[in-house]
């Protein structure tokens, strides 16, 4: 083997317009890629959630079938979990990790295109199986056996495997990445305990994401195998368990909810301050609070399974283990109270978002602790009471703060200014609507609705309610179209941003709006917890920056590659040869293999870097 | 000056009437399925750990509301506001609302575990004990001590303890009667066990809880409870074979079922006959006992079995009648109209 000379195409210098989105490894403008292909996900899974209201308006209605409606609520779950909230969060790791810890770029760039692209094959491929007519129809979290052969002959089962595989491969580079980056690139000065709480919370979750991803891959391959290969995982005719199922996809499922709170979380936790004027309540307390709740996410998935009949011990363990998450929980709500206390508060959009985060995530939080009591949970268990609780906590919770860091960061990622007015109508219509949609299921679960049932009859007394959340539901489609007229506007003619327009507290503020694209001119030395808040009111003395450079002249940035992309494209014909033809598959492999090869003998800049380089 | 008079707090003051509307409206307890309504030991304590809880977090909530609010109204921003004092945190309120939470959850995980175990264990493990089969997308009801078998509509004796045991023939589903007992999966290859007892005479809703595939929502069963009179009565009355057709259209239909042209025997039972021992399908021995059909989901009516037995994939989509028998999967076997009158007229005779 001597030296073979690979990239045959040069590599792209400055390429411009849409060559410059596909080559690009800049960690903004991936995080940018992230949010807007995040966001059209978020509007497909909630158009899939207006179909399943509008069928459910009224009682025995037939606007959709039986067999569409199933699909409709497994698209929509598995959407909104791994195409939107999971991406959404992602896009703000993307963009504001690196800006926060006072670096030019995440720890492997081109590792980090790779994750996006890869993730948009899965997103396609989960979406494509729309149109061949074939979703998945069992639910996101998949029932064995109802996912077997015999009852699901159809490839929507197979798609969800394929494209939650795929997607698996992105999440896992992503959080290597983002652990890499955030442990070893910080800026000097900048200890464990004086990283930005969002920065905390995303690596926390980047860990989770490494030991949870595993646990659903090797389910999902044995899920594969059972209906590709006739082996016997789940199946109960041959000896199978389908209850090893069900602790296969909660082991990984119970922490992959905290993968999508954590960064909420996070979020909250920076908004919170910025507009208070007041540092986080609390720091430690909360980031301890973010470590226990995250190692006890491995401690509860049996809490999924109270009425599998486990037997009356371990649902105890399971209730206690689940009701001691609630402590942690408290301690965050209380410290993000703690820190509006006695402050300055600022009531503009992201704070808004901010503290409606917490009356919603405290109702969602709190019927949690409901379900966690086994004995009354066999009453709620599987039906709208569930559904009312886990809105709470990914809508209510999880959506209004990633919406919330829409609004925040607005100013840092588009350079403009949003329409505050809007932007506060957007946030009354989403808080009004979500409660109309949302807060009636509880009563439904409780007179008995189960979930996933594509009608009713009209002598169950649950018309007048469900007709009340389908109005919810069109509350909340306005309070969106309202925020995107807003973000649209804004983004092509909003007025231009400062670079700190909230006053705030982070480095990502120190910085123009946007960003240059190598980020910081000079390395700051951290000096603070919230070290541009005290630089800017002279509490900490000025000291020579790290790396010092005046004008961003001779920083080498890494340069776009077409090779992420190629392997990206390898893993989406690979999935499709899993799907319907082997031979395909082999064919996908020798695409991601060339990429692969021809990234890692890419040399990092090429050609010679140029004087005048990052500008 | 209160802060709903605020014009931007006009949404929340729409949505907290609304929600107090849909609140009052869904107070009624008559629901079929309310599990406020709790007419037998296992739904009561259920409930009763439900009430805990939920007045534990309306306490919770109410504080926590109350401290958001008054934040929100006395630290809003003033154009006059120097930067207000950076306190980083304190230990002794921190500590506190870190034990007082632990403690109330303590409290209230006493009593939810002692509910748990007398829920989960029968007061009477010799008490009368029915099995429970769920199929795609109906259930079978077993006594087998008794030797009756049933679909869809359980008979059990008021007052008494019954044991349930649950067990599916294909997928996972669940066996849920919200006024007598919370719900406990009925999964292929594991013996689950429930017990309930219903304290009055009614005739209560079940549902299926578990999604089991495309016709889930139409999984539905009822539940009467009787005096223990009625009970052996309707007990004696399960255990006759069935009932000689009287009529001439009914033995017209007997005749159609018992066919090789329909095959209607070779999924169902109707004991007595000569042929028809399938166990497929639901036993058909007492069919015209039961008031519902098709899984609880319409009343048993001349017009209803006839819209099913015309076109059973548009009454329950899916379902295995409808793709594996042979009238309905082969078109040059389909049952014409007076047959189907015929077939109905016979099911009908099955007192």
């Amino acid at each position: 083997m001597t030296t073979l000379q690979v990239p045959m195409i040069a590599r792209p210098v400055h390429p411009e317009g849409i060559w410059g989105w596909i080559t690009t490894i800049d960690h903004k403008r991936i995080g940018i890629l992230y949010g807007v292909t995040a966001f059209i996900n978020f509007l497909i899974g909630g158009i899939e959630a207006l179909l399943m209201r509008v069928q459910l308006s009224g009682s025995n209605a037939e606007i959709i079938s039986p067999e569409v409606f199933n699909q409709l609520f497994t698209m929509h779950g598995t959407t909104m979990i791994f195409l939107a909230i999971m991406p959404l969060g992602a896009a703000f790791f993307n963009f504001v990790i690196p800006l926060q810890i006072g670096a030019r770029d995440v720890a492997f760039p081109r590792l980090n295109a790779f994750s996006y692209w890869v993730f948009l094959a899965g997103t396609l491929l989960l979406h494509m199986s729309w149109f061949l007519g074939q979703s998945p129809n069992a639910g996101w979290f998949a029932y064995a056996p109802l996912t077997g052969l015999d009852y699901n002959p159809g490839k929507g089962i197979d798609f969800w495997i394929v494209s939650l595989q795929v997607l698996g491969i992105a999440s896992l580079a992503a959080a290597f990445n983002f652990i890499v980056t955030i442990v070893n690139m910080r800026a000097p000065g900048m200890g464990m305990m004086r990283m930005p709480l969002f920065t905390w919370m995303t690596l926390i979750t980047a860990i989770l994401l490494v030991l949870a991803f595993p646990v659903i891959t090797v389910a999902l391959f044995e899920l594969l195998l059972d209906r590709s290969y006739g082996t016997n995982f789940f199946f109960a005719p041959a000896g199978g368990d389908p209850v090893l199922w069900q602790h296969l996809f909660w082991v990984f499922g119970h922490p992959e909810v905290y993968i999508l709170i954590l960064p909420a979380m996070g979020i909250v936790s920076e908004i919170l301050p910025t507009f208070s004027r007041k540092p986080l309540f609390g720091y430690s307390t909360v980031v301890i609070a973010g470590v226990v709740i995250a190692f006890m996410g491995w401690l509860v998935w049996s809490h999924h399974m109270f009425t599998v009949g486990l037997g009356p011990i371990p649902n105890s363990v399971f209730t206690i283990t689940t009701m001691a998450i609630a402590v942690p929980t408290g301690i965050k709500i209380f410290n993000w109270i703690g820190t509006m206390w006695k402050g300055s508060v600022d009531f503009r959009t992201p704070m808004l978002f901010a503290v409606g985060f917490i009356v919603t995530f405290t109702i969602g939080g709190i019927s949690g602790v409901m379900h966690a009591m086994s004995s009354s949970d066999a009453q709620q268990q599987d039906t709208y009471f569930i559904v009312a609780h886990f809105h709470y906590v990914l809508f209510g919770g999880a959506i209004m703060a990633l919406f919330g860091a829409i609004y925040y960061w607005f100013p840092k990622y588009s350079g403009r200014m949003y329409n505050e007015a809007e932007g506060k109508m957007h946030f009354w219509l989403m808080f009004l609507g979500q409660n109309l949609t949302f807060f009636p299921m509880h009563f439904l679960g409780m007179d008995g609705m189960p979930r996933r049932i594509f009608t009713y009859g009209a002598d169950m007394g649950w018309t007048e309610l469900n007709a009340l959340q389908t109005a919810g539901a069109f509350v909340i489609v306005l309070a969106v179209l309202v925020m995107m007229k807003n973000l649209w506007q804004s983004w092509r003619s909003g007025s231009p941003a400062p670079s700190d327009p909230w006053d705030a507290r982070t480095l990502e503020w120190s910085i123009s709006s946007p960003p240059p694209e190598y980020n910081f001119e000079q390395i700051p030395v951290v000096q603070d917890r919230d070290d541009w808040w005290a630089r800017k009111r002279g509490l900490v003395p000025r000291r020579a920056p790290a790396g010092a450079s005046s004008d961003g002249h001779g920083i080498h940035l890494p340069q776009p590659s077409f090779w992420p992309l190629v392997a990206a494209i390898g893993i989406f014909v690979g999935a499709w040869g899993i799907l319907y033809s082997i031979p395909v598959l082999a064919i996908g492999g020798a695409i991601m293999m060339v990429g692969l090869y021809a990234w890692s003998f890419e040399p990092v800049n090429d050609p010679e870097p140029q004087d005048g380089e990052g500008d | 000056m209160s802060i709903l008079k605020r014009p931007q707090m006009r949404p929340v003051v729409v949505a907290l009437a609304a929600l107090a509307l849909a609140a009052l409206s869904a107070c009624t307890i008559d629901n079929p399925q309310s599990t406020f309504d709790t007419l037998g030991p296992v739904a009561r304590s259920q409930a009763t750990i439900f009430y805990i809880i939920m007045y534990a977090g309306l306490v919770v909530f109410a504080l926590v509301m109350g401290l958001i609010i008054y934040a929100t109204i006395r630290y809003r921003r003033r154009y006059s506001d120097l930067d207000p004092e950076q306190v980083h945190g304190n230990s002794t309120l921190e500590m506190a609302w870190t034990i007082i939470p632990a403690l109330i959850l303590i409290a209230v995980a006493v009593p939810t575990i002692n509910a748990l175990f007398d829920n989960s264990v029968s007061p009477d493990p010799d008490a009368l004990t029915v099995r429970a089969t769920a199929n795609q997308w109906w259930f079978e009801f077993e006594f087998e001590e008794l030797g009756v078998v049933t679909a869809n509509e359980l008979h059990i004796p008021v007052g008494e303890v019954i044991n349930v045991e649950l067990d599916a023939t294909d997928v996972i589903h669940s066996f849920w009667v919200p006024k007598l007992a919370g719900k406990v999966d009925m999964i292929p290859n594991n013996d689950n066990t429930m017990w309930m007892q219903a304290d009055e005479e009614g005739v209560f809703f079940g549902q299926c809880a578990e999604f089991c595939g495309e016709s889930h929502a139409l999984m539905r069963f009822r539940v009467v409870a009787e005096s223990r009179e009625d009970f052996d009565r309707w007990v004696a009355e399960q255990l006759a074979d069935a009932a000689a057709p009287s009529d001439p259209l009914s033995r017209q239909g007997h005749d159609l079922f018992m066919s090789l042209e329909a095959e209607c025997w070779s999924c169902h039972t109707v004991r007595g006959s000569s042929i028809a021992y399938g166990d497929v399908g639901p036993d058909l021995t007492h069919f015209a006992s039961r008031m519902h059909m098709g899984s609880g989901i319409m009343d048993n009516t001349h017009e209803n079995l006839v819209r099913w037995l015309t076109d059973p994939n548009e009454v329950k989509p899916g379902n295995v009648m409808a793709r594996d028998g042979s009238v309905y999967n082969d078109p040059e076997r389909a049952l014409t109209d007076p047959e189907i009158t015929a077939l109905a007229a016979y099911l009908r005779s099955l007192e």
